[in-house]
């Protein structure tokens, strides 16, 4: 029974293969981690596709109950209108500066401003990212306390998650966002551990595939308020 | 400047039995996992199905050991109504999501695509092993709701509301069972998600120097276009399942109307929508559904031309094909609720792009059939069951026509003839497709070849023994006969009970049939006949590695790809076919 671990004998490799030229060994490919048919070399992470693909199954789910909340507003008269509570607006405001401090952090990390003078060329770009990471982070924490202070006061006014389906929604709705943003800390923080000192240019591929996940979050919330502004 | 790190973490080879084994990174270990838990779903199903045609055929049996599985659902090993309804929801559940979404996209999938397109692994490895052990933990959840509570739902694997959101007032199973169900479900979904992100990443990722997207297998398309339907379609059923689970647990109304009354309970619901839930879940099941056949599509698409030794008559005409079914397969879900009560002009909307649907579908059959045709085939196990796939599909197929216009489908919902439908394109041509990719592909995957003789009784046992199942519901659906139905208690559905027994007597032999297969999979795996780099003489790249591969599947090369997968019959120095991985040119003349 062969074992899955062991690398075979050249010669039990088909013999199509085993002449010059015709299978590249990995020492040759080092330094082009990925080629693509038309032959171009690129660095990408994986993770740069990934994370998009994420964003569209997100925005999938987010969509049915978005639809699903229209229908329900629509089959049956028990829908209770209420006013949103006004942090939430504040806690909008918050989310939108962390994605300035994020973008800031993530050029911060890209853009070195050597003008091509060996003496100014930095070999720190985490530290100039590292700060406004951690103030990206800071902040999505704030607003996911925000959004827990926004429940207590509805809670406070009587609205819970059963009281009604516009309340229901707003709760499932404002939940699943906020899981979604507290993942996407948990993501920053992997990111700040693989940004340690003397990272190359390719750790701050992870800033960017962050920093995508971090601004449909952002953008999700606001499409989000617009929502349940309108039919809440 | 140090030269930059390889684009992918890659992981060394594995040292202890748990990482080898059990919380293994390796793709290939991951797909053998899946097939192994689609095994025991199928053997669970299968057992499930018996059941329910012994108390088809026969209503008052004594089925030994039922009355120790239920007591309540079994008084005296006599099954209930009630627990004829819980053995057909959990049957359906654990054939459609566990064997028919787990056995040809998630095991073969996770296999064989990164061999197929040339990488070492998937692209993210880490969430592929997450993806494997959180489906599993939805299995034991699922497989829990049997021996905890009030036992297994019986809303069916559609678990329609309000009877599956109003929880346990409405009858045995609809408690617990029913919590389980759409918590399992809803651990699937996360699971099915994490792996079509690989699958989708990798392809377009992680694909090898030369092989460029027209150069893919069509099995590889196959699972690449399931992996993007299935990526939305478990994205829309998560939030729908939550919403349930709500329902059932934190008193919302999602699904659940005003003025319910239960046994006698008037239930504290406002106005909910069933007809939501029936949205949500179809717009979902019915991609589900093209989930379960697809890389079927894919597998017969790239394993006929290996037996028939010609290359498919268009590849670029499957994969547009393929592609075009994914993309339809999101404009039809209205055709499963014909009878709900909708608007009759949304039916239209809802008929014409599934009668749109079956020109691909079309298509697709006479591209195989003229593949066959002036083929000196190979009629192994595995090409057998390729041919019996085009057999039932083109079946399946036909009675999907009938079912696609409103007009008839008010007659025909809900009864048998939907039934017979949906097994032939799904429990039968479904099925085959796994069939014919394990005698394809067992010998890469162990090294050793699967007993033939066997295999060509299985296939004409299975063959004939489930068109004498299924054809006979054609029938009995356009008499009349409800499905879902427990007993015959009509005078037009009573003489239809001898037919019932032929069906049920037909399916003790198909499954028995089974058992050769089950037989034959685990002696070959130990005593099977050692197969060689290449045994069928294919193209792909999983052929130009050693069976079984090696740790990262190449042993260290990086191959280059000068072909498509398609250069059968083809002169060349040494074969009548020439590999991917060949540098030789195809002589033209």
């Amino acid at each position: 029974m062969a074992s899955t671990t062991k690398v075979p004998p050249q010669r039990q490799i088909a013999p199509d293969l085993t002449s010059d030229g015709q299978g590249l060994i990995a020492s040759e490919l080092r330094g082009r981690s990925r080629t693509t048919a038309v032959g171009v070399a690129q660095n990408a992470l994986p993770a740069e596709t990934g994370i998009w693909v994420a964003v569209a199954a997100i925005s999938m789910s987010f969509a049915s109950l978005i639809s699903a909340l229209i229908v329900r507003q629509g089959v049956a008269p028990d829908w209770l209108h209420f006013q949103l509570p006004r942090i939430l607006y504040f806690n909008t405001a918050i989310l939108l500066a962390s994605s300035i401090t994020l973008e800031i952090s993530r050029r911060a990390f890209d853009h070195r401003p050597d003008f091509g003078r060996e003496e100014w060329r930095d070999d720190e770009p985490a530290a100039r990212a590292f700060p406004w990471l951690c103030a990206t982070m800071a902040l999505g924490l704030f607003f996911v306390l925000g959004q827990v202070m926004a429940w207590r006061e509805l809670a406070a006014k009587g609205l819970f998650l059963s009281s009604s389906p516009s309340s229901s929604f707003f709760y499932v709705l404002t939940a699943l966002h906020g899981l979604h943003l507290l993942g996407g800390v948990a993501g920053l923080a992997y990111v700040l551990y693989r940004l340690r000192p003397s990272a190359g240019l390719r750790q701050g591929a992870v800033l960017g595939v962050a920093s995508v996940y971090w601004h449909f979050m952002d953008g999700l919330w606001v499409f989000l308020l617009v929502i349940l502004a309108a039919r809440t | 400047m140090s030269s930059p790190e390889p684009a992918v973490h890659h992981h060394g080879p594995p040292q202890s039995f748990i990482r080898k084994y059990v919380f293994s990174l390796d793709h290939k270990v991951i797909g053998k996992q899946y097939y192994g838990l689609a095994l025991l779903a199928v053997l669970a199903g299968l057992i499930l199905s018996w059941l329910m045609r012994i108390h088809l055929g026969w209503q008052n049996a004594a089925i030994p050991l039922l009355g120790k599985l239920s007591p309540t659902g079994a008084p005296g090993n006599v099954m209930t109504p009630d627990y004829y309804l819980s053995l057909m929801t959990m049957h359906a559940t654990l054939m459609v999501f566990f064997v028919l979404t787990t056995a040809p996209f998630a095991a073969f999938g996770n296999y064989f695509l990164p061999i197929q397109v040339g990488a070492e692994d998937m692209a993210f490895p880490r969430f592929n092993m997450m993806s494997f052990w959180v489906t599993f933990v939805a299995f034991v959840v699922l497989i829990l709701s049997f021996f905890v509570g009030d036992g297994p739902p019986l809303a069916g694997w559609t678990s329609y509301a309000p009877l599956s959101s109003v929880g346990g007032v409405a009858g045995p199973g609809q408690g617990t069972g029913q919590t389980l169900w759409a918590a399992s479900i809803a651990i699937f979904c996360i699971g099915q998600l994490l792996g079509s992100l690989n699958f989708i990443t990798t392809t377009l990722d992680l694909r090898t120097k030369g092989m460029s997207l027209a150069r893919m297998p069509l099995s590889t398309w196959g699972w690449f276009v399931t992996s993007v339907i299935a990526l939305l379609a478990f994205a829309a059923l998560l939030p729908a399942c939550v919403l349930l689970l709500l329902d059932r647990t934190a008193g919302t109304s999602f699904f659940s109307s005003a003025g319910l009354v239960v046994n006698d309970q008037v239930l504290p619901h406002s106005g909910g929508s069933p007809l939501l839930w029936q949205h949500l879940f179809w717009f979902f099941g019915h991609p589900e559904v093209y989930i379960a056949i697809l890389p079927g599509f894919g597998i017969i698409s790239s394993i006929l031309p290996a037996f028939a030794r010609k290359r498919i008559l268009s590849s670029r005409a499957v994969i547009g094909c393929m592609v075009a079914i994914g993309f339809l397969s999101y404009m039809v879900w209205g055709h499963h609720m014909f009878v709900s009560g909708m608007n009759p002009f949304s039916a239209v909307l809802f008929s014409l792009p599934t009668l749109i649907i079956t020109i691909p579908a079309t298509i697709m059959v006479l591209l195989w059939l003229g593949t066959l045709y002036g083929a000196r085939m190979r009629y192994t196990a595995s090409a057998l069951f390729c041919v019996g796939f085009i057999s039932v599909f083109i079946t399946g197929g036909l009675s999907g026509f009938f079912l696609a216009q409103p007009s008839l489908d008010t007659y025909l919902h809900a009864t048998y003839f939907v039934v017979a439908h949906f097994h032939f394109v799904m429990a039968l041509a479904a099925m085959f497709g796994i069939f014919a990719g394990t005698y394809f592909w067992f010998p890469k995957m162990f090294g050793r070849m699967m007993n033939e003789t066997l295999g060509k009784w299985h296939f004409w046992l299975t063959f004939i023994g489930v068109y004498c199942v299924f054809m006979p519901m054609h029938y009995l659906g356009l008499a009349g006969n409800v499905r879902r139905y427990a007993a015959f208690t009509d005078n037009y559905l009573v003489p239809l009970i001898p037919l019932h027994r032929f069906i049920s007597i037909s399916a003790f032999v198909v499954g028995a049939a089974q058992f050769i297969f089950f037989f034959n999979l685990f002696w070959s795996r130990f005593w099977g006949a050692k197969a060689t780099d290449n045994p069928w003489e294919a193209t792909t790249l999983e052929w130009s590695t050693t069976s079984p591969p090696p740790f990262d599947n190449f042993g260290g090369r990086h191959l280059i790809v000068y072909h498509g997968p398609e250069e059968y019959g083809v002169e060349s120095d040494a074969h009548e076919y020439v590999m991917q991985t060949s540098p030789e040119q195809i002589k033209t003349t």
